[in-house]
């Protein structure tokens, strides 16, 4: 008989009609649906989740729990009247398809926190958070500083972040040192709750079971390290052994790609503030103020530059120098820096512009490099009186315009050749003199070579700067040169522009004079 | 506390409007000596300068010129409010970093905001004007603020708006939009998905008070509308567009043959900005942008004397021109219409 067989195999069958009562059942089955069972309705001899899988109504989702394991339904489609269910134990997998889900869940959450944020503090905090929630009841994050300091972060489960800055023994906490270094790879070492020092236990359970320290390996570098702190005596099991290594993985190469981004900000920035446009000193009787802007929307310096020396020459005379040199970005920054130097080293010549640019063009000429040549405009002044008195000077570079009180934009000439090609060069060094209220403009020619305008095609050009330089008669210098560089910036929209520098130098009115 | 908030904003108006920093930092200096809060000075007084340089500035009884010189002495008022105040200490609050979106050159609202929070008690980080997105999330992640806010106050900049706002919160920092492109009631900074929105510095300056907002961790689906095939054609050819609407009009209207060559290209400035905004009502989906931009201009342009057939005009040339359009042909019909 097919039933004896049925009746000791070793999984639990029921046999149910297609109405629904259950016709056979076998031992294991009477067993683990305790009760009566054959005859019965299937709803009422056997859970719902099975029942509702023998009507169809369960979707694909043919397997639940009975008593406190999981089960999962085979259904056999024995004869046209009936369904033979056989049903299999499947706790251990459920439990760890679960256990996998929540896993990958906590990696999900740690890829969303980790990796949004280059901040050095902000991935040791988040790295401390996301380990008090999965993986013990407090964690600290230990990075070594300079000067033999540690930054620390630590959370509790539930709480938020603490960071702070401490001076610690990292070998008071047996396996820390070894973990700091890095390299080679150590593996998670655990300390008995009474090895750990005070300042590693401060925020965690109160009673402590285990601390386990852990290296934060991040692409080749130490990362720092990671400390948990447990409620339980028991070590990791196999998957959190496996998951603690990934997510420390993760972590480490977080914290060592923040920790490389702040570094390199810091080495940039003490290298770039030598090539960043000087702040405009304040200076007796001339108002002045500047503008620039580089080419790349990431960049900071460019080719093009200014300075304000408040004292050149014999002494009597400021001098402002803008000019651009061949190229864009970082390279054409690093040949400003060059020329910016050697100017200012020129600085007590400055009387005669014609020798400054002499000597300019001698030094550039001997680099033998073609490519590096400069073209820029001096603008000497002293007040005499109300008054300003200037003397200009422009090497291949456009024209500074002359803003009179009248509207009138005048355009100085001082023509010459321009710095670093020619053995021998040209200058014209034309005088002006500023009422109170006119003001002289010194622009590159990113500012009227700037492309776009309503068509989108067409240079920003002298004209139209002069004519709309003709509405701004009068207008402090900060105002004007801030609305030289906009609708020059305006001009460009969404398009590609050069590097741009703007220095409007004033005649201060008398005070209570109306400018307009 | 409010007596004589009216008296100082009409002595500030006449020294920024005079260009005289010295009077206009003077008086400043005067109230807070008065005893006037720093705040009522600065979101009673000096904001409401700054409002009505605008106002006079689009009914024409300013010009351009003046507009900018009396800015530039209100900011100047601005920072030197800022240098007064800045007392590192009290900086309790958090930190905050507040900038423009780039292309955006009207700073005085952020720099006005940046001020309030400074007085309220936060560390600013404040970029200025025109901030390219890049710059922006390269010092977010330097300084890790709790919030960015990001102002911008013509439409046409939404579309840059939204890249910054995206690209801040994919840096993982939250972002509250501000000022007059968003929206009367902020609707485009909730579509462009900021996490939250404020009309005004001091109302900004409440909602970051009211506590932290969420760090978003995941990021959002687009919105369907954004960036269509309608708004990047129109992108593309938007140069082309311009002139031939331009000369469109010279045949249409008998009284442009006349213009010089100045008043051809401050009528195409016209038109240009007519279609960055026909964009950036594409961009968002919302009709009404454009039409009330329209509006606006309408008013804008009979202000200065230009002939009121000139929109319309204008509005008929660029229907001809974009029939593959139907959502552009829409709001255009729709803009033509709330004409009369």
């Amino acid at each position: 008989m097919v039933g004896m067989v049925w009746e000791d195999a070793p999984y639990p069958m029921l046999a149910v009609s297609t109405t629904g009562t259950v016709e056979q059942a076998n031992k294991a089955a009477r067993l683990l649906l305790a009760g009566p069972v054959v005859g019965e309705r299937v709803e009422h001899a056997a859970p719902e989740w099975l029942s509702r899988a023998h009507f169809g109504c369960g979707g694909s989702e043919r397997y639940g729990e009975i008593g406190d394991r999981v089960y999962q339904a085979h259904a056999v489609y024995a004869a046209a009247d009936r369904v033979v269910w056989w049903l299999t134990d499947v706790s251990g997998r459920q439990h760890a398809v679960d256990s996998l889900r929540e896993w990958a869940a906590f990696l999900a959450e740690a890829s969303n926190e980790l990796l949004p944020s280059l901040n050095l503090d902000r991935c040791l905090a988040v790295t401390a958070c996301l380990a008090a929630r999965r993986l013990a009841d407090a964690a600290l994050v230990v990075l070594p500083r300079p000067g033999r300091r540690y930054a620390i972060a630590r959370c509790r489960r539930g709480g938020e972040a603490v960071r702070e800055d401490v001076s610690i023994d990292p070998g008071t906490l047996p396996g820390l040192a070894e973990a700091l270094q890095g390299f080679p790879p150590v593996p998670t070492r655990w300390v008995a709750p009474e090895e750990a020092p005070g300042w590693a236990l401060r925020d965690g359970p109160g009673e402590v079971g285990s601390v386990a320290v852990t290296a934060l390996p991040g692409h080749g570098l130490p990362a720092g390290a990671l400390v948990l702190v447990r409620g339980s005596r028991a070590r990791f099991s196999d998957d959190e052994r496996m998951f603690v290594r990934l997510f420390a993985l993760w972590a480490g190469s977080a914290i060592s790609v923040a920790r490389l981004y702040v570094e390199q900000t810091v080495i940039t920035e003490t290298l770039m503030s030598e090539l960043l446009p000087p702040p405009t000193p304040a200076l007796d009787g001339v108002e002045l103020a500047a503008r620039y802007r580089p080419a790349g929307p990431s960049e900071r310096v460019g080719g093009d530059f200014y300075d304000v020396y408040p004292v050149a020459g014999s002494g009597r005379e400021s001098l402002v120098v803008l000019g651009d040199v061949a190229g864009k970005g970082l390279e054409a920054a690093v040949l400003t820096g060059r020329i910016r130097n050697t100017l200012r080293a020129l600085l007590p010549l400055a009387d005669d512009h014609h020798r400054v640019l002499e000597l300019l063009n001698g030094v550039l000429v001997n680099d033998g490099d073609p490519a590096r040549y400069v073209t820029l405009v001096l603008a000497s002044f002293q007040h005499r009186g109300p008054r300003v008195a200037m003397r200009l000077t422009s090497a291949g570079h456009p024209a500074p315009l002359i803003m009179r009180n009248d509207g009138r934009v005048e355009a100085v000439p001082a023509v010459g050749t321009l710095i670093g090609v020619l053995d021998d060069i040209t200058s014209v060094t034309d005088s002006v003199v500023l009422e109170p209220g006119e003001t002289c403009l010194l622009y590159s020619d990113g500012i009227i070579e700037a492309r776009g305008g309503p068509l989108g095609d067409e240079f920003f050009g002298e004209e139209r700067l002069s004519e709309q330089l003709r509405q701004c008669a009068g207008m402090p210098p900060e105002a004007l040169a801030e609305r030289v560089q906009m609708l020059a910036s305006q001009w460009v929209g969404e398009g590609e522009h050069d590097d741009m520098a703007v220095v409007a130098i004033s005649a201060p009115r008398a005070a209570g004079e109306e400018r307009l | 506390m409010t007596d004589g908030v009216e008296e100082r904003v009409e002595a500030l108006w006449a020294a920024a409007t005079a260009g005289d920093e010295h009077a206009a930092t003077g008086l400043a200096m005067d109230a807070l000596d008065a005893g006037m809060p720093m705040e009522t000075l600065l979101l009673d007084v000096v904001a409401a300068v700054q409002s009505r340089i605008g106002h006079e500035w689009a009914a024409n009884h300013i010009s351009v010129a003046q507009e900018h010189t009396a800015t530039a002495v209100n900011e100047r008022v601005l920072a030197t409010l800022a240098h007064r105040s800045s007392r590192p200490a009290d900086q309790t609050m958090g930190r905050i970093m507040v900038a423009c979106i780039d292309g955006e050159w009207h700073a005085f609202p952020a720099r006005l905001l940046a001020e309030v929070l400074r007085v309220r008690g936060w560390q600013v980080d404040y970029l200025g004007a025109q901030v390219p997105t890049p710059h922006l999330v390269a010092h977010l992640h330097l300084t890790n603020p709790d919030a960015v806010a990001l102002s911008s106050s013509l439409a046409i900049r939404l579309p840059a708006a939204h890249a910054a706002i995206t690209a801040c919160q994919a840096a993982g920092t939250p972002v509250v939009a501000g000022g007059a492109a968003f929206g009367p009631d902020g609707r485009y900074a909730r579509l462009l998905g900021a996490d939250a929105w404020a009309p005004d510095a001091r109302a900004a300056a409440d909602l970051l008070a009211a506590g932290p907002l969420p760090r978003r961790t995941t990021s959002r689906d687009e919105p369907r509308q954004l960036a269509d095939r309608e708004y990047t054609e129109l992108t593309r050819s938007a140069g082309d567009l311009v002139r031939d609407i331009v000369a469109d009009l010279t045949r249409r209207m008998p009284q442009l043959a006349g213009y010089t060559e100045q008043q051809l290209g401050r009528t195409a400035e016209d038109v240009a900005y007519l279609v960055d905004f026909l964009r950036a009502a594409l961009y968002v989906d919302d009709p009404e942008l454009f039409s009330s931009f329209v509006g606006w201009m309408t008013s804008v342009l009979a202000a200065r004397g230009i002939p009121e057939s000139a929109v319309p005009a204008a509005l008929d040339a660029l229907a001809d021109r974009v029939t593959g359009y139907p959502r552009a042909l829409r709001m255009l019909a729709r803009a033509r219409a709330g004409l009369g």
